[in-house]
């Protein structure tokens, strides 16, 4: 499902917080509202992490992970890493990256399969990524932007564009990902859907100024409405489940 | 067998660029184009939400003169504008605050009724809204017409706004001088700058807005007439803290008060330094300066207007003195002084025919023009007193006592009709205020006369005329009946010449046409 969800009166949520399937970070705000938020939907399913990186909250903009890891730049300090370390599961791989581009949530989109990745990034963070997140990484740019992580929103079922990406470019990308791919908007018109909402297989999360348009049109290429669940328990096996209570 | 071939057809091309919606407007989910749209909104939607026109009075007042029907233009300009005339319409747009940050595409004059006092004006202007959007909208802008006298209309309402006055006199009993020199003025467009001409005692006033207006009318005035021009100057206030200060100037002008066809008696003295003229003589021609002709020698002197006023002197007789006599016999005596011919003539006052059989022997310049049996007027010094002390020092002295002619002939008379009011030319008058004279019958009777003896100068003098405008009169022809007309008038003109055959015409090619009133209507 998509829910709507605001970070001390800024909607950039995708600045704040980093979503997969396996885990989520959410930085420390003033008031525990957007962190309540991401509880009421991922409580008892996936760990939610309350971190800073580098002592900011801008969490995830700093930071890119998906099922299998979680890559953090180099300012982090080690408590912080070791907070993120305790709290994630252990099958979760954590990687401090030495990278000139520090702002890895900006640079790099990745679903559990595939990264595109800005062109200037170094050979290192390239085999690093792959290693890290077990994808295959493609240099990309999204509608002429090198910010692939800002421009795009991407997971296992689907992903959303910039919405000036020519019809052209949407074909190739969705070729490399092998999902189907939309070129659309979030927060009342803005183009930066890679900072403007999380999404993992079952839940994404946009900013407060989302219209109801465009959140349909998260949920239907994100395919969020179609019952998908954690480890498909709400998907088909829901009926077996709830059979086997009695 | 033959083979089937098919013909070529145009395929339509899949390559062409197509425009295909790549994303959903963000606002009502219409289907758009990504790349080309603003903002992930669609045009109306962008249209619905975005006023370019904000900022843009939609109300405003414009202040118009009722007397003079213009408009202010801020901050204290006044412009002509016809109603919904282009001028107007600047006007409009420019009142409008805001409207410099919007490009306007198009605007026009609703109409309403004009006494509504309002102004209706449709604008339509573009703007660029955001990432590129052109946004295009109309809306309308009320203006409340406020009326607010101008200055000048205020300055017309209020007495005693002239900066400076002409006052041109000559102190003759008759027009004449005024006649011509209004023609001249005329002509020159001399008073384009007066603010009011009034008609007073002996002369004209010229009111003027400044000095400088004045002071150009005074150095006109001495380039075509002889005046001696007096400036003074009365101070209206004061302020003692900048000492600046204002005065209403009045420039005195004063004309010669001697007239063509005068008859003049020198000073002696003056008569002697001019070149020994005769003293008794008569002035032929008034320019900057007088023109005397001795008619018994054909001896002719300039007397410059500097001349006269150090020893003014007045004339000693005048046209109005005139009378009329009889060629009886004339004779050319063989000398010639430019268009003036030296005769000896015997003549007898008209008034004396069948009376009595006194006849003159004069020596006259009008050799050129008289013929035994016409008419001449002159003027009768046998039997006339004159009070005047340079004719008496004449008749004392020795040597010109004794050169008196018993008769002066002047010029030839023409017999005209009563009121010959058929001429094919006529004159333009200016437009001036009576003033306090009010115009009595007798007063407009000699008006008239004096008019009349001035057309008759131009049509018998055409030295004078060249100084002067003289248009052709204009024969009120309505266009279908033009040749039954055009008939009467071609009859009226046969019986007028066998009338009076002698009198002397002007010729149609000497006269302007008159545009002002060629009465061109504007159909639409």
């Amino acid at each position: 499902m998509a829910v709507r969800a605001q970070f001390e009166n800024s909607n950039e949520v995708g600045v704040f917080s980093t979503l997969t399937n396996s885990y989520a970070l959410v930085a420390i705000g003033a008031s525990e509202n957007f962190y309540s938020v991401f509880e009421a939907e991922l409580q008892d399913v996936i760990p939610i992490c309350h971190a800073t990186i580098a002592g900011t909250r801008i969490v995830g903009t700093l930071t890119a992970g998906n099922r299998k890891g979680l890559l953090l730049p180099t300012s982090t300090t080690d408590q912080e890493m070791s907070h993120i370390r305790n709290t994630l599961p252990s099958t979760v791989t954590i990687q401090r990256i030495e990278e000139r581009l520090s702002a890895l949530g900006n640079v790099i989109c990745a679903n559990d399969h595939v990264a595109l990745v800005h062109p200037d990034l170094e050979r290192e963070t390239e085999e690093i990524i792959a290693d890290t997140l077990g994808v295959e990484v493609f240099r990309q740019t999204i509608a002429s932007n090198v910010l692939t992580g800002s421009y795009m929103s991407l997971s296992n079922q689907g992903g959303l564009v910039h919405p000036k990406t020519p019809i052209q470019d949407q074909d190739e990308l969705s070729s490399l990902l092998q999902v189907p791919l939309v070129a659309g908007s979030v927060n009342r018109g803005s183009p930066v859907v890679g900072a403007g909402m999380v999404v993992n297989d079952w839940l994404a999360v946009t900013g407060m100024d989302t219209t109801a348009t465009e959140l349909s049109v998260v949920e239907s290429v994100f395919r969020l409405g179609e019952g998908n669940g954690p480890g498909d328990v709400k998907g088909k096996d829901k009926e077996a489940m709830v059979e086997s209570f009695y | 067998m033959s083979m089937d071939i098919d013909q070529p057809v145009a395929l339509p091309s899949i390559h062409s660029r197509q425009t295909a919606a790549t994303i959903l407007c963000c606002n009502c989910g219409a289907p758009i184009d990504g790349t080309s749209s603003a903002g992930a909104l669609c045009y109306d939607c962008v249209k619905l939400t975005i006023d370019v026109s904000e900022g843009i009075q939609r109300e405003a007042t414009l202040h118009t003169c009722k007397d003079c029907e213009r408009w202010l233009q801020p901050p204290s300009q006044w412009v002509t504008a016809a109603p919904e005339s282009r001028e107007l319409l600047a006007l409009c747009l420019r009142k409008l605050r805001g409207l410099n940050k919007v490009r306007i595409i198009d605007a026009s004059f609703l109409w309403t009724e004009p006494h509504s006092k309002r102004i209706k004006v449709k604008i339509t202007v573009q703007q660029e809204a955001f990432e590129g959007t052109i946004l295009q909208q109309t809306f309308e802008v009320e203006y409340v017409v406020a009326s607010q006298q101008c200055p000048d209309c205020a300055k017309s309402y209020t007495a005693n706004t002239w900066r400076a006055v002409v006052q041109v006199r000559q102190k003759v009993p008759h027009k004449r001088t005024f006649l011509y020199l209004e023609q001249l003025v005329l002509k020159h467009g001399a008073h384009k700058d007066a603010i009011n001409i009034k008609e007073v005692k002996d002369g004209l006033d010229f009111f003027f807005a400044q000095r400088n207006h004045a002071e150009k009318f005074v150095d006109f005035l001495t380039s075509v007439a002889p005046v001696r021009a007096k400036k003074s100057q009365e101070l209206i206030s004061t302020d003692i803290h900048t000492s600046s200060k204002s005065y209403k100037f009045t420039f005195s002008c004063e004309l010669v008060p001697i007239c063509k066809d005068d008859l003049v008696a020198l000073p002696i003295k003056l008569a002697k330094s001019i070149g020994n003229i005769a003293p008794l003589s008569i002035c032929y021609r008034v320019g900057t300066s007088m023109n005397v002709i001795d008619p018994s020698t054909l001896k002719t002197a300039d007397i410059p207007a500097a001349i006269y006023w150090r020893d003014p002197f007045k004339s000693l007789a005048d046209v109005q003195e005139l009378s009329e006599f009889i060629v009886l016999d004339i004779e050319a005596v063989g000398h010639q002084n430019g268009r003036f011919f030296l005769a000896e003539a015997t003549v007898a006052k008209a008034s004396d025919l069948g009376v009595n059989d006194r006849t003159y022997f004069v020596r006259t310049h009008l050799g050129g023009v008289l013929h035994a049996g016409d008419s001449a007027l002159g003027y009768h010094l046998t039997g006339t007193n004159f009070n005047n002390r340079h004719f008496e020092a004449l008749e004392l002295s020795n040597s010109y006592s004794s050169t008196i002619p018993d008769v002066v002939l002047v010029k030839k008379y023409y017999a005209r009709k009563k009121k010959s009011r058929n001429r094919n030319w006529r004159l333009k008058r200016m437009g001036k205020d009576e003033g306090e004279l009010l115009p009595k019958k007798a007063d407009q009777d000699k008006l008239e006369a004096d008019f009349e003896m001035f057309l008759r100068d131009v049509e018998e003098d055409p030295e004078l005329r060249q100084t002067l405008a003289v248009y052709k009169a204009n024969q009120r022809k309505a266009k279908g009946e033009m040749n039954g007309v055009e008939q009467d008038v071609m009859s009226m003109a046969e019986t007028e010449d066998t009338e009076d055959e002698q009198v002397p015409r002007i010729n149609m090619d000497e006269l302007l046409e008159d545009f002002d009133e060629l009465n061109v209507h504007d159909m639409g």
